[in-house]
């Protein structure tokens, strides 16, 4: 028990502007395969600084935050530009399917990997 | 007693936005949880809806404020490359380098994945309002996006008390 009244799902469905506007999942879709891919790239980026020095310097906006300004920037940069994409393009006809599940959270886990140090010191340059 | 500037902006960093972020997080993750037509009357599911749009999008700030402030402004002064700066006296003594080697480069990097979680979920309750009621999938991600960004944010907080405690910012 939570201590709340439990309402009858009929009832509580039934009545007008309960539920609010029927809206596509479109935008939820473009919302979770964008910070899937937005952890992706952090991930990656955090693996390919460890591992290229080149790559490192490039990433380098400024000396205060050193590489890690250029990995949260572009990751950050890359997650709204495709959210903004994928919402123009997903959101009048996708679903919440089980395959943009799995996808996002594919797409998490390979960037929470990617920014776990015992993983990115694998591909330490020196 | 005073502080200095970098731990005044320390104690906003983890104090103010990192801690209200964890704080707020059973709220939040009780109000979605009890989203649903089965708890709630239909004017209290509008409410509900409001509120927690209204929580969820303060959380997805405050999880910006923590990363923002740091990066920006907390990390430059403890990468400083002097040998009293908190990396320096942690890289020196072996007995406390992995502070750094593992637990800052972890914590610097993961945290950012909060905020963009959070603000996720931000977008999900606010877009979707009440009819998250209904769309029990969609409200189970957002609750699951929820409890990451959570998680993440508190091994970033551990890490961040714990690394203070080792060798604090001044």
């Amino acid at each position: 028990m939570n201590g709340r009244p439990q309402i009858e799902p009929d009832a509580a469905a039934s009545a007008p502007d309960v539920i609010g506007v029927e809206r596509s999942e479109g935008p939820a879709v473009a919302a979770l395969l964008a910070v899937g891919i937005g952890a992706f790239v952090l991930g990656l980026l955090t693996t390919l600084a460890e591992a290229s020095t080149t790559i490192r310097d490039w990433l380098q906006l400024t000396d205060a935050v050193g590489p890690l300004s250029g990995k949260t920037t572009f990751a950050v940069i890359a997650w709204l530009i495709a959210w903004g994409g994928l919402h123009l393009a997903l959101r009048e006809r996708a679903r919440l399917t089980t395959g943009v599940l799995v996808t996002t959270g594919v797409l998490l886990a390979a960037g929470l990997l990617g920014t776990f140090p015992v993983f990115f010191e694998l591909f330490a340059s020196e | 007693m005073e502080l200095t500037g970098p731990e005044l902006w320390g104690l906003v960093h983890g104090m103010v936005f990192g801690a209200l972020f964890l704080l707020a997080f059973a709220g939040g993750l009780a109000e979605l949880h009890l989203l649903r037509p089965t708890t709630e009357t239909p004017s209290g599911l509008r409410v509900s809806a409001r509120r927690i749009g209204l929580g969820v999008t303060s959380m997805a700030v405050l999880a910006w404020g923590t990363v923002i402030t740091g990066t920006w402004i907390v990390y430059p002064d403890y990468r400083e490359q002097v040998p009293t700066s908190p990396r320096s006296i942690l890289l020196a003594d072996p007995a406390t380098e992995a502070w750094h080697t593992f637990g800052m480069e972890w914590k610097e990097h993961v945290a950012w994945l909060s905020p963009m979680l959070a603000t996720v979920v931000a977008f999900i309750v606010l877009y979707y309002g009440v009819a998250l009621a209904r769309n029990d999938r969609l409200r189970r991600t957002a609750m699951t996006l929820f409890i990451l960004a959570f998680a993440i944010a508190a091994v970033a907080g551990a890490f961040g008390a714990l690394i203070t405690k080792a060798a604090p910012i001044q």
